[in-house]
């Protein structure tokens, strides 16, 4: 026995970092504090303190006359915003970013669907993988390849002419609202962009909620008598709801505040975002890029409530 | 058992293969109408495989269950008329405890006020009255459990399957549970099939009981069957515990060398010298070891032709302070004859 634990001292020797170490752990608020303290100091003042400014710049003016903005209050602004033309922006913005949501969610499911309860550990990896894989490429790189895919000239013209059906791309080109020159500038194109690069971010929360769904509940809904359709109605859909508004979040507001997509893809119709930047830049209206902005928060705020009173909070 | 009536479940043959793995091994049990019946085994023996086989959730890889004469292998588990408790009782998260218990009458298109009257009956039936309106989360592992059973039960299934249901519970609730779940299973007169691998539970709840062991059934009967008469010597040392004694030790106490067990129970620790009575097997040792567990002593006793034996005696006078220090004694060990069972190495 004295042989195995001589070489073992009794107490470590009392060391600088050994005293740190216990008075720290005696006051496990001050570790809380130093842990907590840079990410809530870049949080709170940098972004929150952004947002304040920016709310209080939206309530500030442009003076036409002289091109200077007036500091102090007045609601001149947003009366500017909500001009016909500018509502327009709003609207056209909100119900892309509902659309691209619906799309997203409908194409998301299934395949989350498979990841979560069909595919194997291996296959399961490589789904990941591949979902994952798209964020790895730059976010421009991958729209102006879709501007490609999607032109005149592009693969999806010439699978359309292939089969003889062009008449059907033409059709919908011609379509008001939707349609364009081509797919590559028109809205049409633009969901379809904002589809596809917003989709990894809707199937990974559905994934991740019907992962949690355990096999056992899925087999009671069947052992009391539901068909699988009843089950998946009753039972699995419920379940992962909160998965879908998680993702939803996601598609719904990365749609509202970008400008990137519509601008490379879309013809003269401006989107929230282009309408930002074009105001804070080449006209210098600082207040009413601040008041365009304000739109997708209180639109973000209205269905962050919306989805609260529908329980999808309630399973997190 | 020959002029029973159609059982209500019938493995016929019926194997499930997990690749290499044999989880059921040809397994031929029938179980009657309104049995309490359980399957029991250690974890991976098949029991659990077994049940989901019933249940529909798992199809075997070759033979038929019949349920009530029906075919049901290769049925899913909606076109079969069984319910199934859970070992985690799988309430929907999402419902309430009224909406879960009436589930299966909703999927059944029952009106909504019948289906609130049956909900009603069945919570006072699992002595949960006004619970209706909670959910789930807000209930304790007891009543979740009773949630589960009024579930499976609402549907008026003609056999219950009960996977480890008081697995989870501490051992005062499980007691009380094992009473409570004989006792509702004595109201419905339906068949229970009930997997479990405590000993105990399957001996204190069954009518009858098939033990087993790697993917096949070692003995089926009565409790008082298989602890009394274990034919296997899995049987013997996996329900209760008992002295496996074979070879020279079995030659030196019987005069022949296959193997038998003995129940520690049996077995009488008396002075070296007494006399022993005709019909008896005896042999000498020396006390080793002593265990006081309160109500029963345990006693290990090293024998002096080799081997050792477990003696179990009630503390019916004696005290720890006595029992203790029979250490070291030597002591001559008397049973009958009668208590000892042949075992072979399979059933």
């Amino acid at each position: 026995m004295a042989t195995t634990t001589s070489h073992v001292p009794a107490q470590p020797p009392d060391s600088f970092w050994r005293r740190l170490s216990t008075f720290l752990y005696q006051r496990p608020w001050l570790i809380l504090l130093l842990l907590l303290g840079p990410p809530l100091l870049l949080l709170g003042v940098v972004y929150l303190g952004s947002l304040i400014t920016l709310l209080i710049n939206s309530f500030f003016y442009l003076d036409g006359f002289t091109g200077q903005i007036v500091r102090s209050f007045s609601l001149r602004t947003y009366a500017e915003l909500f001009t016909p033309a500018n509502l327009e922006i709003i609207q056209r913005t909100v119900s892309m970013a509902a659309a691209v949501t619906i799309a997203d969610s409908l194409l998301a499911f299934p395949v989350a669907y498979f990841m979560a309860r069909f595919a194997s550990t291996r296959a399961k990896t490589g789904l990941y993988l591949a979902v994952l894989l798209p964020l790895w490429s730059s976010y421009l790189v991958r729209v102006y390849s879709w501007k490609l895919i999607l032109a005149q000239e592009g693969i999806v013209s010439w699978f359309f002419h292939f089969f003889g059906i062009q008449g059907v791309l033409d059709a919908l080109l011609t379509l008001p609202r939707i349609g364009g020159t081509s797919l590559s500038v028109s809205p049409l194109g633009i969901f379809i962009v904002f589809t596809y690069t917003w989709l990894p971010y809707m199937i990974l929360p559905i994934a991740a909620a019907l992962e949690r769904v355990p096999q056992s509940v899925i087999e009671a809904s069947g052992d009391l008598g539901a068909r699988p359709g009843t089950t998946f109605w009753r039972i699995t859909l419920p379940l992962a709801f909160p998965g879908v508004v998680a993702g939803s979040i996601f598609s719904f507001s990365l749609t509202l505040g970008d400008f990137i997509i519509p601008g490379t893809l879309g013809n003269s119709s401006y989107y929230l975002g282009q309408a930002v930047l074009a105001h804070q830049g080449t006209s210098g209206n600082l207040p009413l890029a601040a008041a365009f902005t304000v739109i997708p928060i209180v639109v973000m705020l209205l269905y962050l409530s919306g989805a609260k009173r529908l329980g999808a909070f309630d399973a997190l | 058992m020959s002029d029973q009536p159609v059982p209500a479940i019938r493995f016929s043959g019926v194997s499930r293969h997990f690749g290499e793995v044999k989880a059921v091994d040809d397994l031929n049990l029938d179980i009657y109408d309104g049995e309490f019946f359980t399957l029991l085994g250690p974890s991976g023996s098949g029991k659990t495989t077994s049940l989901r086989m019933v249940a529909g959730f798992d199809q075997p890889t070759s033979g038929s269950i019949q349920l009530f004469g029906n075919e049901v292998a290769g049925l899913p588990p909606y076109e079969r008329d069984v319910a199934t408790v859970f070992q985690d009782y799988a309430l929907f998260p999402h419902m309430t405890v009224g909406e879960n218990v009436g589930y299966g009458l909703m999927i059944r298109k029952v009106s909504k006020p019948e289906r609130q009257q049956q909900v009603e009956a069945m919570l006072n039936l699992v002595r949960l009255p006004d619970m209706a309106g909670r959910k789930p989360s807000q209930l304790s592992g007891g009543q979740r459990q009773r949630v589960a059973l009024a579930r499976a039960l609402i549907t008026h299934p003609r056999v219950l399957l009960l996977d480890e249901p008081l697995g989870a519970l501490d051992l005062k609730l499980r007691q009380q549970m094992q009473i409570e779940l004989k006792a509702i299973q004595q109201q419905v007169g339906i068949t229970f099939i009930y997997v479990t691998h405590d000993q105990e539970e399957a001996l204190t709840m069954s009518d009858r009981l098939a033990v087993f062991n790697l993917g096949r059934v070692e003995q089926v009967g009565t409790p008082a069957d298989i602890y009394e008469h274990p034919t296997t010597e899995f049987v013997a040392g996996f329900v209760g515990t008992s002295n496996l004694i074979r070879g020279q030790l079995a030659q030196a106490i019987v005069g022949s060398p296959e193997p038998f067990s003995v129940r520690p129970e049996k077995i009488h620790i008396q002075q070296i010298g007494d006399p022993i009575d005709a019909g008896h097997c005896s042999a000498t040792g020396r006390i080793d070891e002593v265990a006081y567990l309160g109500m029963l002593t345990r006693y290990i006793v090293a024998l002096d032709g080799g081997g050792e034996l477990t003696v179990v005696e009630q503390n019916l006078e004696s005290t720890s302070m006595e029992v203790m220090a029979a250490r070291n004694k030597p002591v001559l060990l008397v049973w009958s004859r009668d208590h000892n069972r042949v075992l072979s190495e399979k059933g």
